[in-house]
């Protein structure tokens, strides 16, 4: 049996389309160069400016004393994980932690699977397109209220809502990748013998890797911005909950608490991928 | 194993049509072809001849509209693990380093790899200790040659070679085509290498056919007359220069597409 898109083909490798630059994690990293401190000076100069900042702000702050309701002092933000309300922010971080994880696992399966499926048929993928699209650019904060509506104020809508965000976001850039395919290396496989299967692992999705990741990540991120803000949609649990609570109390330092606590959650799912990136699609770059 | 007299590879009037969104495409036109056993041919001839479509046939990466290849009197419609192909460019997958490279056809027949034979095979080409590289971290001629390396460690008896040296520099290509003559001479296996080169061909083959353009035809066939093995210096004789001339007329004197024919009488 020879391969259907090989059959088809006139083989010319030279106009096989080259891996356009621009679609690897890489690119998208324009942190990289403060992922990794070359030298002592490099290092020293970092922590310098973010005291400088810190504490700057801390001292303006102070010498104009500005209410706590407009911007609490970082001093203040920092002693509340000394506080007794560590504890109760810890809970509903964990709380989000499970709608993220589970939604994220639920959206990026489907996504990932539906990428590698409808990228192998051209026709379908034509007639899906237009859908996954319209998935990709409607905010899904915006069913929050229809889908607590539906499933009430537990887990279920927030999960839900995590799914449909993340999702169509890793699946539009994995198809990316999938589509990459470089008649070439299909050929190789093929006349070693090999089965469509392998040709799928070992040839296009070790290709599709790079794209694959960025949507990964993406679709995390989104996921990440979807739970918070599906949160702060009703239900009383999840830091986004907390957001509510606290600025409707006035409860500054620990608004802003939480606010830490999402920023570097979002810059940990990011240097995850970016580790990930290099691990397993680093021969791109 | 009694009848391994007759030729190693036969093509018997090969015929293939494309669908292409503009149409069909005749690329090749009965073609017809007959390699002995450890016979190193060339197929030469204009861009869009049908050459790589020919081998890509003879490797089962294509089926023919008609006609037929046969691999020691048996019908190819399948890659073959008596046929290796080297391709265009090196064509080693870039997320694998050189040694993965190389178990990859392994890989895909689910069995160990023979890393005794790919390690002899690397040093005679090499490109021992070279191993652990990635490919992007090689010359171009040194992925040539770990390519060629691959398609060897499987010991086929057939190697289809795809304008293999095209995209290197001279210098390289020179040092490729003696390595290859040596790993010919050594291994006596059956080629059918394609290139633009006419000296390259002349230089390694055999026997150096020529194809015409659209649909591709077998046009005429040189059997070269220079003995082995064949230092590099002898492509500065007079001899091969007029041999390899002779071939290039062959080629240019076939007007057989419309256009040729056109440009022929517009001068």
């Amino acid at each position: 049996m020879t391969d259907k898109a090989l059959g088809d083909q006139i083989p010319q490798f030279g106009k096989k389309d080259a891996p356009q630059a621009g679609a690897g994690i890489g690119n998208l990293s324009g942190l990289a160069g403060g992922v990794s401190i070359q030298s002592a000076r490099e290092g020293i100069a970092i922590l310098a400016v973010a005291v400088l900042i810190v504490g700057g702000a801390e001292l303006l702050l102070r010498v104009f004393e500005v209410p706590a309701f407009i911007m609490p002092t970082p001093s203040s933000i920092l002693a509340v994980f000394a506080s007794s309300e560590v504890s109760v922010i810890a809970q509903h971080f964990g709380h989000t932690l499970v709608e993220l994880l589970a939604g994220y696992a639920i959206g990026a399966s489907i996504g990932l699977m539906l990428a590698a499926v409808i990228t192998q048929f051209p026709f379908a993928e034509k007639i899906v397109a237009p859908y996954i699209l319209l998935l990709v650019t409607t905010p899904m904060l915006a069913l929050v209220p229809l889908l607590i509506l539906n499933f009430g104020f537990g887990y279920a809508p927030r999960i839900i809502a995590v799914a449909l965000a993340s999702g169509p976001m890793v699946m539009i850039n994995s198809a990316t990748g999938f589509r990459r395919v470089d008649l070439g290396k299909v050929a190789l496989a093929r006349s070693y013998g090999a089965s469509t299967l392998q040709i799928f692992t070992k040839i296009r999705l070790p290709m599709a890797m790079p794209m694959v990741i960025v949507g990964l990540m993406i679709g995390a991120i989104f996921g990440l911005i979807t739970a918070v803000g599906a949160e702060m949609a009703g239900g009383g649990f999840g830091l986004g909950s907390r957001l509510t609570t606290y600025s409707s109390v006035i409860r500054m330092p620990e608004f802003f608490a939480c606010i830490l606590i999402l920023a570097l959650l979002g810059i940990l799912i990011y240097l995850f991928f970016f580790w990930l990136g290099k691990r397993l699609a680093g021969w791109e770059s | 194993m009694s009848k391994r007299q007759g030729p190693k590879l036969v093509l018997d009037r090969a015929t293939k049509y494309y669908e292409t969104k503009t149409g069909k495409v005749h690329a090749l036109d009965n073609v017809s072809l007959e390699v002995s056993d450890h016979e190193f041919v060339s197929l030469v001839g204009p861009s869009g001849c049908g050459k790589t479509t020919l081998l890509w046939s003879m490797a089962g990466l294509h089926e023919l509209t008609s006609g037929g290849i046969f691999l020691d009197g048996q019908a190819i419609d399948a890659p073959h693990p008596q046929i290796g192909m080297v391709f265009q460019d090196a064509n080693l997958l870039p997320w694998r380093n050189v040694q993965r490279n190389l178990e990859f056809p392994f890989e895909i027949a689910d069995k160990r790899a023979d890393l005794e034979r790919i390690n002899a095979l690397m040093d005679r080409v090499g490109l021992g200790g070279f191993g652990s590289k990635m490919p992007r971290e090689l010359s171009g001629g040194m992925q040539q040659r770990a390519s060629i390396v691959r398609a060897l460690s499987f010991d086929p008896s057939v190697l289809l070679m795809d304008e293999p040296f095209g995209a290197l520099d001279a210098f390289t290509r020179d040092e490729m085509n003696l390595l290859l003559e040596e790993i010919w001479l050594e291994t006596k296996k059956t080629i059918v290498f394609i290139t633009h080169s006419i000296p390259e061909a002349v230089f390694l083959s055999d026997k150096v056919h020529v194809m015409s353009v659209r649909p591709g035809r077998m046009a005429k066939t040189f059997t070269v007359p220079f003995a082995r093995p064949r230092p590099l210096e002898v492509m500065e004789t007079r001899e091969f220069f007029e041999f390899v001339n002779t071939i290039k007329s062959e080629i240019q004197h076939r007007p057989v597409s419309k256009q040729a024919t056109l440009a022929g009488a517009v001068r």
